[in-house]
């Protein structure tokens, strides 16, 4: 699986950024992109993520 | 403006680049500051407390347009519910409203001669001979090649350009805490002039509930949970809201005006803060207090002392990471016993 972001749920904090451990996640102004080739599908983020908008989903 | 070599690029327009980019400014050097976002300052990954001292130590003269809320002390509650009320004395401190104190910052730094650009998102370093010489960033679907002899990363919890560089800024889910915040209006407070600090396991693990009054029945609403206890129904926001909804009393009538989510840095600071040609400074290089993960002062200290340093460098000819490196010395100097002393 990989991470995926509910944009409609998402504060774009980037707080997520900092523990994925591939550097899969980027903040741009106002989204997070995943990198899915180089997700690992760790769950990091998604369990971090103060409001629960990454998710995950099969790749 | 762009096509100038630079002696110093700072990324990151917050409070650590701005002192960073003020203090090279001060020391006769050009000085161009980066900041990806369209505005300077938003949205807001904090709970806006600042000490008074800090802000007299930086030389910085507390403005009634940002440092909107005097700040007299604290009430500390237990889960049992009993409080504890601290007076601060004469100093104390002040809640800012921190998009305009951004914006004030970086003013400052522009009279002091620096040049900023706005939107513009630096994500790789450029290298000569093991030297960081300047950066690659885009500015509205162009990129572009800014080069300097220095450049300082001040961008944030989620820095791109140290890891560029190959300077680790990772978090850890062990000691990363995850961060929920609503500035609420309609607030029924007993004491505007004081923080409100909430423990327990129950209300927020490892971490704490935050009221941090700005006037007016204004305040920021916030929450930091360890992130390793957080977990889906049990994140920082579902603590919060239950919180907010046990304490009618301050509530009853409040609604948000704004909401802020965020990362806290609650590790070390970074084993290397430096290599040749760069310095990393504030939440990137996890320049925070480890016990009440506040980050604003360090983080400005850590700009000012990397400006000096920069400058001083500069003015040796002599950028290498042993040069740089006195920046660290300091930092350390003023703050790692202190902050190895609360972990």
């Amino acid at each position: 699986m990989v991470a995926s972001v509910d944009r409609d749920k998402c504060m774009y904090c980037g707080g997520c950024v900092s523990i994925c451990p591939t550097d899969a996640l980027e903040l741009m102004e106002t989204f997070i992109k995943v990198d899915e080739d180089t997700c690992v599908g760790c769950g990091s983020c998604i369990r971090f993520c103060p409001v629960g908008a990454l998710y995950e989903k099969d790749e | 403006m762009m096509n100038r070599e630079y002696d110093v690029i700072v990324v990151g327009a917050g409070p650590a680049g701005s002192m960073a980019a003020k203090t090279v400014a001060e020391g006769k050097h050009s000085v161009l500051v980066l900041d990806k976002k369209q505005e300077i300052g938003t949205p807001k990954r904090c709970a806006e407390g600042i000490n008074a001292r800090v802000l007299a130590s930086l030389d910085i003269k507390p403005d009634p347009r940002w440092a909107i809320n005097n700040i007299r002390g604290a009430v500390c509650y237990s889960p049992s519910g009993n409080s504890v009320n601290t007076d601060l004395g004469a100093m104390g401190g002040y809640v800012l409203e921190r998009k305009i104190f951004e914006k004030h910052l970086a003013t400052q730094a522009i009279k002091k001669g620096a040049r900023y650009m706005v939107k513009t998102n630096a994500r790789k370093v450029l290298k000569e001979n093991g030297f960081v010489k300047g950066v690659k960033a885009d500015y509205m679907g162009e990129e572009l090649e800014l080069k300097s002899r220095i450049v300082i990363a001040a961008d944030g919890v989620d820095s791109k350009i140290a890891r560029d560089v190959g300077i680790d800024t990772k978090n850890v889910l062990e000691d990363y805490h995850s961060g929920f915040q609503y500035e609420m209006a309609g607030l029924k407070l007993e004491e505007e002039d004081k923080l409100h600090i909430y423990f327990g396991e129950k209300i927020a693990p490892k971490g704490y509930v935050w009221i941090f009054p700005k006037g007016d029945s204004v305040a920021n609403v916030g929450i930091g949970i360890l992130g390793k206890l957080s977990s889906d129904g049990n994140r920082a926001i579902d603590y919060l809201d239950r919180f907010i909804g046990s304490h009618p009393e301050i509530f009853q009538n409040a609604s948000p005006i704004e909401i802020n989510a965020g990362g806290v840095p609650m590790g070390s600071p970074l084993e290397d803060m430096v290599d040749n040609g760069f310095m990393v400074v504030g939440d990137a290089a996890h320049h925070v207090n480890p016990i009440h993960g506040g980050g604003i002062s360090l983080a400005m200290e850590a700009g000012m002392i990397a400006g000096q340093v920069a400058s001083e460098a500069l003015d040796r000819g002599d950028v290498s990471k042993k040069s740089l490196q006195e920046y660290q010395r300091r930092w350390e100097d003023k703050f790692d016993t202190k902050l190895k002393k609360l972990i």
